[in-house]
């Protein structure tokens, strides 16, 4: 059976997120240096407050273990460590890794997409199809709408259904769209104010 | 189709067919209502017949599950991505981190070894800018050149965001709860809920929340989870297809949302419940109870925080309160109250102003102003100068004795035996006296800014300002009162509660009650307010402190004017919403409302079996009405049902093109069988499946109160009226606060009664061949990944 639409868009959601699960793992691979015994230690005599940080597992976060070299001698040692607060900290370095880089990288090809959207496509329409073509829409308010000639170049597209022609109507129909949501939320202020 | 156009049959724009509702109109309840029934009824009675039909049945109920578990997995996600760039794009308008850039401040130092107090925040691999430009440190020259970079990182954040709001998704601007909520009584505001503006909303948040601006990331997070829930309704045809169950989805898909921005997954199933959705029935709260779970277990698996915890401020504390603090503490309330009236009028003042003159022209230059003016004020205090968030994180929090921060800079006693907990009253060093001058002037700042801060054209959310203005107001009381409990102790107040030597005010708990009063009174929250706050501290002794301010607040706040922040803002901008809240006190029937009024042209009506396609399509095309009563006759106007104006719109098109003999004199008939023509007429048009055969009738002395009952309660949007029994006169629709964009707003007719529809079941038919084998292939798929994804933390 032909698989029908909604099915193609499942699939390609069921292989991102199988993709997402590769990251995952390795993202919880553990860096030895991820984990933390924080000691708190406030002034005692004639000894200023300290911290005291060590890399030890839950089990070993006491002020015996992480306090080193210990600043009293022996008798003093437990009043001492009765004062400081000892706190077991964890964080995954490659969770934020991951994240930061993923999201610049996200974040860059918006950019990338929006200068060529709005500054690189108009050049390159004017220079393929020549200035009596083009017709400017009449709501251009201000500057440049990104978007403006999404109809004029809709028209002129070929009845041939090949597969860079579909992505091109595809593309124009969402600048309609994105166009109609620009209308009514900047100009209209129909919506959201 | 050919071969190579398959791949890309996702691309081609979709056929809309009888039965969709078009953009900005409302849609009809009942008929959904009673198609999900028909849907269900059907699905079970097939199920007695096979074991195959009898696993579909389930997989049906399931689906239900299963979109609420992917719900709460994808908000985990997204909230955590978000809490961590966030994180690091706010340390990076100060310094960056040489080591590894990614990390932010507090990350960058987490290996160091520095062990002296003082120095607890400095570590080599994290410079300043001026640090690394320069090689100065200290200075006037450095901390001239802090402030520039700050200034320019601020304005480079909030120009990306929105110009990207701007290019690619201009519904991703403002907070998202007021739309969310007129989309939940009813509304279809088509793309709102779109893929681009989940991306859009979730990449520019986080620039507008790392520029400084004073706004939050809670409302816009709402958004982004009922995006989500968007998105995977889609996957099934039992929501994708029903307008009524896929509100019930995206009920629960706010309540994730909120749970995630707090860590607080009650308090996010009551403020949806509360705030957020108009019909909220039983299954709906369990089911939403279950996504928000989902969600804070996923976001705490993430760890933004590096503690386990969900937000960054939690507090840990459990230092009793007294009774005679219930007066400071009503006295937040009637603050928080003045404050929210205050917000509201000030703020819808100024975006109807941007509605209307030349300000609304230009929002890029306004986020840019407004953001150049915050930066450019918030540096020089360091109490505004850091995250909104942090700051709330530091107000709540008690004194310890090792605290560097000015707030905590108390005269310690050498004596002191306890270091963090239960400290005793201390008077207040120099540090405090100098961090309250700057707290009263950030409160200012920040009371003045949100103003204009709230309703541009970026993401932004109002719970976190509100917070802040209410956690630093309410620790500058906490302290007053702390050192007037100390300082004079032998007053009669404080001597039955308070003796010298021991804790008894603690001034983080009035900042979090400040936080409680500001918050409810400009959003007028009750019980999800009390609960997401004790939700946030962990600690149920303080219920009735917040309570007490909660309710104080929005008592004095209902006294001024009776909406919240986004009820106004739903008025500002006419959607049609009819609040369960308002009362309508007028004294009028029916007869006094209803259209067309004495001097009106007469209703028009179509009749059963004698109109003609031409007749149909002029009535169309001269009027604007939604919908058509359908008479017996001219003559004897007994109503026989309602059909709706894009249902026959759309019918006719279909039939002109498919259907042979149909031409502009073919007689429209609505009765079971055809009307006895002579043979020379040409092919009559049958169109009786899409009339509504049993509409919503009042008689003429329906008193008003009731009909608005009635539209309330069952999410009408037409009502007929009828004079003696089955004789039609006239009919009333619908206009709630009826402004210019939405003036087609009268009403979606209810097309469908109990009849089952035959044109939509052939669409059943055709695509459940393919359903078949890929539903459960699809189900199974999902459920491996799941346990996967669950399992893989265990196996490292």
């Amino acid at each position: 059976r032909r698989p029908t639409v909604k099915m193609k868009r499942v699939f390609l959601l069921e292989a991102l997120s199988v993709a997402c699960c590769v990251l995952l793992s390795q993202v919880t691979a553990k860096n030895s240096e991820d984990i933390r015994c924080k000691c708190i230690c406030p002034p005692y005599r004639d000894i200023e407050g300290q911290i005291y940080k060590q890399n030890v597992s839950l089990k070993d976060c006491n002020c015996l273990h992480v306090v080193e070299p210990m600043p009293v001698d022996g008798k003093d040692v437990e009043a001492y460590c009765l004062r400081c607060e000892c706190k077991y900290e964890e964080r995954s370095s490659g969770t934020i890794k991951v994240t930061i880089i993923m999201y610049l990288s996200i974040l860059g090809l918006l950019l990338l997409y929006m200068v060529y959207l709005t500054l690189l496509e108009p050049i390159l329409k004017r220079r393929l199809f020549g200035h009596s073509q083009l017709i400017q829409s009449d709501d251009d308010v201000g500057d440049q709408q990104p978007f403006a000639n999404a109809h004029n170049v809709l028209s002129r597209s070929h009845s041939r259904p090949n597969m860079l022609n579909k992505v091109e109507h595809a593309q124009q129909r969402w600048r309609r769209q994105v166009q109609e949501q620009r209308k009514s939320v900047f100009d209209r202020h129909v919506v959201l104010s | 189709m050919n071969g190579a156009g398959n791949l890309m049959d996702f691309l081609d724009e979709p056929f809309p067919d009888v039965g969709t509702y078009e953009d900005f109109h409302t849609i009809d309840w009942l008929r959904e209502k009673s198609r999900d029934t028909d849907r269900h009824r059907k699905i079970t009675s097939k199920s007695k017949e096979s074991l195959w039909e009898l696993i579909k049945s389930l997989l049906d109920a399931w689906s239900g599950w299963v979109v609420m578990l992917l719900i709460g997995l994808l908000s985990g996600t997204l909230a955590g991505v978000i809490d961590l760039a966030v994180d690091w794009m706010t340390d990076l308008k100060e310094g960056v981190c040489l080591s590894a850039f990614w990390y932010s401040h507090e990350q960058c130092c987490w290996t160091s070894n520095e062990t002296t107090f003082d120095d607890r925040d400095k570590c080599p691999q994290w410079q300043k800018w001026a640090e690394l430009m320069t090689g100065h440190a200290e200075g006037a020259g450095a901390y001239v050149l802090n402030y520039f970079l700050y200034v320019l990182w601020a304005l480079l954040f909030s120009f990306l965001a929105v110009s990207l709001v701007r290019v690619f998704a201009p519904y991703a601007c403002g907070s998202g709860i007021p739309e969310i909520k007129t989309i939940l009584s009813g509304f279809i505001i088509r793309g709102y809920l779109g893929k681009w503006t989940l991306l859009i909303k979730t990449v520019t948040l986080v620039l507008a929340v790392s520029s400084g601006l004073s706004l939050g990331k809670e409302g816009p997070l709402v958004h982004v989870a009922c995006c989500c829930g968007n998105l995977f309704c889609s996957l099934f045809s039992k929501y994708s297809k029903n307008e009524g169950k896929r509100r019930e989805v995206l009920s629960a898909a706010a309540a994730a949302g909120v749970s995630v921005a707090f860590g607080a997954p009650i308090g996010g199933v009551l403020f949806s419940l509360e705030e957020v959705s108009y019909y909220f029935p039983l299954k709906t709260l369990w089911r939403s109870f279950f996504a928000a779970l989902v969600a804070a277990f996923t976001l705490r698996s993430i760890n933004p925080f590096g503690n386990s915890r969900l937000v960054l401020f939690y507090v840990e504390y459990h230092t009793p309160w007294y009774m005679a603090e219930l007066v400071p503490f009503i006295l937040l309330g009637v603050f928080g109250g003045l404050w929210g009236t205050l917000f509201i009028r000030a703020n819808i003042a100024w975006c109807r102003r941007r509605k209307t003159t030349q300000l609304g022209k230009y929002p890029v230059l306004e986020v840019i102003a407004v953001t150049g003016i915050t930066a450019v004020l918030a540096f020089p205090n360091p109490y505004t100068r850091r995250s909104t968030s942090e700051l709330i994180s530091e107000l709540f929090n008690d004194c310890g004795a090792l605290e560097s921060s000015q707030l905590c800079d108390y005269i310690n006693n050498p004596n002191m035996s306890r270091p963090v907990d239960d400290i005793p009253d201390r008077p207040a060093g120099p540090g405090v006296y100098n961090a309250l001058w700057q707290l009263a002037l950030a409160l200012i700042f920040k009371i003045v800014i949100t103003i204009f801060t709230f309703g541009m054209k970026i993401p932004s959310g109002l719970f976190i300002p509100s917070m802040a203005v209410g956690a630093i107001a309410g620790r500058i009381v906490g302290i007053a009162v702390e050192q007037m409990a100390y300082h004079h102790h032998d007053w009669i107040i404080f001597k039955n509660w308070c003796r010298p030597g021991a804790d008894c005010v603690t001034p983080g708990l009035y900042a979090m009650v400040g936080a409680a009063a500001c918050l409810g009174g400009v959003t007028r929250m009750t019980v999800s307010l009390v609960v997401i706050m004790f939700e946030l501290t962990g600690g149920l002794e303080y219920i009735v402190p917040l309570m007490a301010a909660a309710v104080t607040s929005k008592w004095v706040a209902d006294a001024f004017g009776k909406e919240g922040i986004y009820e106004s803002h739903i008025q500002l901008n006419g959607y049609p919403y009819l609040d369960v809240r308002d009362e309508f006190t007028h004294r009028t029937l029916a007869t006094d409302v209803m259209r067309p009024r004495r001097n009106d042209p007469p209703l028009a009506v179509l009749t059963q079996d004698s109109t003609t396609v031409e007749d149909v399509e002029a009535l169309i095309k001269d009027t604007d009405y939604n919908g058509f009563p359908v008479v017996v006759s001219r003559e004897s106007e007994r109503l026989i049902g309602f059909v709706q104006r894009r249902d026959l719109t759309l019918a006719i098109k279909n039939a002109r093109q498919k259907q042979d003999g149909v031409v502009s004199s073919s007689v429209v008939y609505f009765t079971e069988d055809a009307p006895q023509l002579p043979a020379s007429n040409p092919q009559p048009l049958k169109l009786r499946r899409i009339l509504n055969l049993s509409p919503f009738t009042v008689t003429d002395h329906t008193p008003m109160e009731t009909v608005v009952d009635i539209f309330r309660k069952l999410g009408l949007r037409q009502c007929l009226v009828t004079r003696s029994g089955t004789e039609l006169t006239l009919f009333i629709s619908l206009s709630v606060q009826a402004s210019p964009g939405y003036h087609h707003q009268e009403g979606r007719p209810a097309t469908h009664g109990s009849n089952d529809e035959p044109g939509s079941r052939v669409h059943h038919v055709q695509l459940t061949e393919e359903r078949r084998s890929f539903g459960l292939l699809h189900f199974v798929f999902w459920l491996i990944v799941v346990y996967c994804c669950m399992l893989l933390p265990y196996l490292y």
